[in-house]
């Protein structure tokens, strides 16, 4: 059953009640928020996503709630709450969507560490992946987007999950984040393309979260290895320029770039050596988004015709066994 | 809907759990709330009974454990960069609480999660060694006047001080409870039974009695209970370990006695027995029983215990448990200030609360 069975009011009814689990790649959320727009958010964003039965195990159960006190009625406030903490500092109501969407992300940062995590958008073709790790203000989930609308699969627009174990990425095919600008450049450039209801004025601007096409949904369970390493760059007015970048600055830049690349210790590092040794590194400037698609596209041409390896995915992410578990509990 | 406290349990029970998900799911709430995931993560493998945890709960203990190694290696090495930064200072260097069990390899560091590095020094020296660590990168953080005033007047503690580069969290000590509570206790006293965490080594840790009576009036006085399962815990760890010193138990009830803290350290006796089945030496039950001769607050303190003890977690937490959690807050500060200090303090602090944060 996917979310979009539900009526809209059957959705605000389970955010109201013991929450709504839905499942993004390999982590269940529980949702739960009086909040409408968090209602309204989610039932057009995460429309074709699955919800889980509540029997199985959940990982993270966020709530959005209202703020407390006074602030329920004067200039209301939205709180995110987790396992009985509060680790943001409330925001204005309005906020609540994006702020979902950022407490779903810090969960998997904060916690999820069976994965190496770097902030990174991530795009995969013939199972072939790009890394796209870039600071804000890069035009990372501008280009994501764009590529994802031009055959390119969404395999995650904030954060990169890869499986230490075998060194393949992992799926979240989450909502894409744009901001100021991109709203508008991304529905020029895909009048398809479906957001949300932006909200202005939040510490990042203007903000709003596009949905993920459905097909991309589809093939979640569907694993990649990485093959390219491209640091973009938003420039304006620039030409398209794909430049090689050294394989250990690359390994570098990912490494700060990764939220625990250090508490994984040497097991990190290996996955991050592989990872690079792998892929070919480059930095990407672009202003332009159709000659941005060119380079991609040659890119994959490249790879097809010099074969390397590819490696379609294997389903069931569950099943790999999670890292520093029981026996290697004294592993350095 | 019930209020399962499924953490509490656990630790005295040599039964594995036979949890269903949504009960795994409650107990790693409760393990991440209390900073026990770790905790948790080394219960089940110490025990054999990993096999038996579901996939996703275990990967969660699992990186809990992750998350404990890499701080125990932060530990040893913030440990290091603090001694060098107090090379030239002439003062007794005590590495207080769980820095000091990591730093000591005792039991009780087995999985114990951190949010900053306690030390105490001579207070004779107090200013010079805060010097010494502001030029080897330390820093305060902001915080206003009042905070200043409060902790350089009132506190037993420096405001924290944080890391410029590595933003570790150090708190500078020069005694174990606030100058102004009800007990109070000399750091010159502790100073004076001092150990070398390891031979030739110049830091030091507290002598096993008054580590845990730290502890032990940390968790009494401290006022916050988010993570008073873990303190308790902690003390547990400390006294099974130290128990096999056969003269412990005389040692630690009369340095409670010396000290006069044996009415904290019953009401934790209390706690130790009730959640984990603590005993004592049966010889030194009488004893036991003089902590606290007049038994004035024994009862109630023991029911506001424990409910606040139980997690502070949305699936466990009752009407009761926060209010029993407020009482023990304000009872906190009624021990720690006399009630001309305390009053506008709380007040001060409760209006600060109302004001939007300025960062």
């Amino acid at each position: 059953m996917k979310l979009g069975d539900l009526s809209p009011s059957a959705i605000r009814r389970r955010l109201r009640g013991d929450g709504l689990c839905l499942r993004t790649g390999p982590f269940n959320y529980r949702i739960r928020s009086p909040i409408d727009s968090v209602a309204s958010g989610l039932g057009l964003l995460y429309e074709q996503v699955p919800l889980v039965d509540d029997s199985e195990y959940i990982d993270f159960t966020i709530t959005m709630a209202r703020g407390r006190g006074l602030r329920r009625w004067f200039r209301p406030q939205v709180r995110f709450e987790v396992d009985g903490e509060t680790p943001f500092e409330p925001l204005p109501e309005d906020h609540a969507y994006p702020m979902l969407e950022w407490a779903m992300n810090w969960c998997v940062s904060t916690q999820a560490h069976q994965y190496l995590l770097l902030h990174s958008a991530v795009i995969e073709r013939d199972g072939r992946a790009v890394i796209m790790p870039a600071p804000p203000g890069s035009g990372k989930s501008t280009l994501c987007a764009a590529l994802i609308h031009r055959g390119w699969r969404l395999m995650s627009d904030e954060l990169a999950l890869i499986n230490p174990f075998d060194g393949r990425l992992v799926a979240l095919a989450r909502p894409v984040s744009l901001k100021n600008e991109s709203l508008d450049v991304i529905q020029r450039f895909e009048p398809s393309a479906v957001l949300n209801t932006p909200v202005g004025e939040t510490f990042k601007g203007k903000v709003s979260h596009m949905k993920v096409p459905e097909w991309h949904l589809s093939r979640i369970h569907e694993t990649a290895s990485a093959r390219w390493v491209v640091f973009p760059q938003y420039q304006a007015g620039a030409e398209a320029r794909l430049e090689p970048r050294p394989k250990a600055d690359s390994l570098l830049e990912l490494a700060q770039n990764a939220f625990n690349y250090s508490l994984l210790g040497p097991s990190g590092f290996r996955t991050l050596g592989d990872l690079v040794d792998r892929s070919d590194c480059y930095r990407f400037t672009y202003s332009k988004l159709e000659q941005a698609m060119a380079v991609f596209e040659r890119l994959r041409l490249d790879a097809q015709t010099s074969g390397g390896d590819t490696g379609h995915g294997h389903a069931g992410s569950d099943k790999v066994p999670p890292p520093g578990r029981a026996d290697d509990g004294n592993s350095p | 809907m019930t209020h399962p406290d499924l953490l509490s349990r656990l630790w005295a029970s040599p039964q594995p759990p036979s949890w269903t998900h949504r009960q795994w799911e409650i107990a790693v709430g409760q393990a991440r709330r209390t900073r026990l995931l770790a905790r948790l993560g080394f219960h089940f493998t110490d025990r054999g009974w990993m096999p038996l945890v579901p996939a996703r709960p275990a990967a969660y203990l699992g990186t809990g454990i992750l998350a404990a190694e890499r701080q125990h290696r932060e530990v040893h090495w913030e440990l290091d960069r603090i001694e060098a930064a107090l090379s030239g200072i002439d003062t007794p260097i005590v590495v207080l609480k769980g820095a000091a069990y990591v730093l000591a390899g005792l039991p009780a560091a087995r999985g114990r999660l951190f949010s900053d590095i306690d030390i105490m020094v001579s207070r004779e020296r107090l200013n010079e060694a805060e010097n010494a660590l502001l030029a080897a990168g330390w820093a305060q953080q902001p915080h206003d006047d009042y905070d200043d005033q409060y902790y350089r007047r009132w506190s037993h503690e420096l405001p924290p001080l944080k890391h410029v580069q590595r933003g570790t969290v150090l708190d500078l000590h020069h005694t174990i409870t606030q100058p102004t509570s009800r007990f109070q206790v000399e750091g010159r006293r502790l100073l004076e039974r001092a150990l070398p965490a390891r031979p030739g080594g110049r830091l030091l840790v507290l002598a096993p009695e008054d580590m845990v009576l730290h502890s032990v009036v940390h968790l009494m006085q401290e006022g916050e209970l988010d993570t008073g399962l873990r303190d308790l815990l902690d003390i547990r760890d400390l006294v099974v370990d130290f128990s096999r010193q056969a003269d412990f138990w005389p040692k630690l009830l009369d340095r409670a006695s010396e000290l006069r803290l044996q009415i904290p350290l019953s009401h934790a006796l209390v706690q130790l027995h009730r959640l984990f089945g603590l005993t004592w030496p049966t010889e030194l039950d009488s004893q036991v029983a003089q902590l606290d001769p007049r038994r004035v607050g024994g009862p109630l303190m023991a029911r506001l215990l424990t409910a606040a003890l139980r997690p502070h977690h949305p699936t466990c937490d009752t009407a009761w448990s926060d209010a029993a959690r407020l009482a023990l807050y304000v009872r906190s500060h009624y021990l720690r200030m006399p009630v001309r200090l305390v009053v506008p303090h709380l007040i001060r602090k409760a209006f600060r609360r109302l004001k939007p944060k300025t960062s």
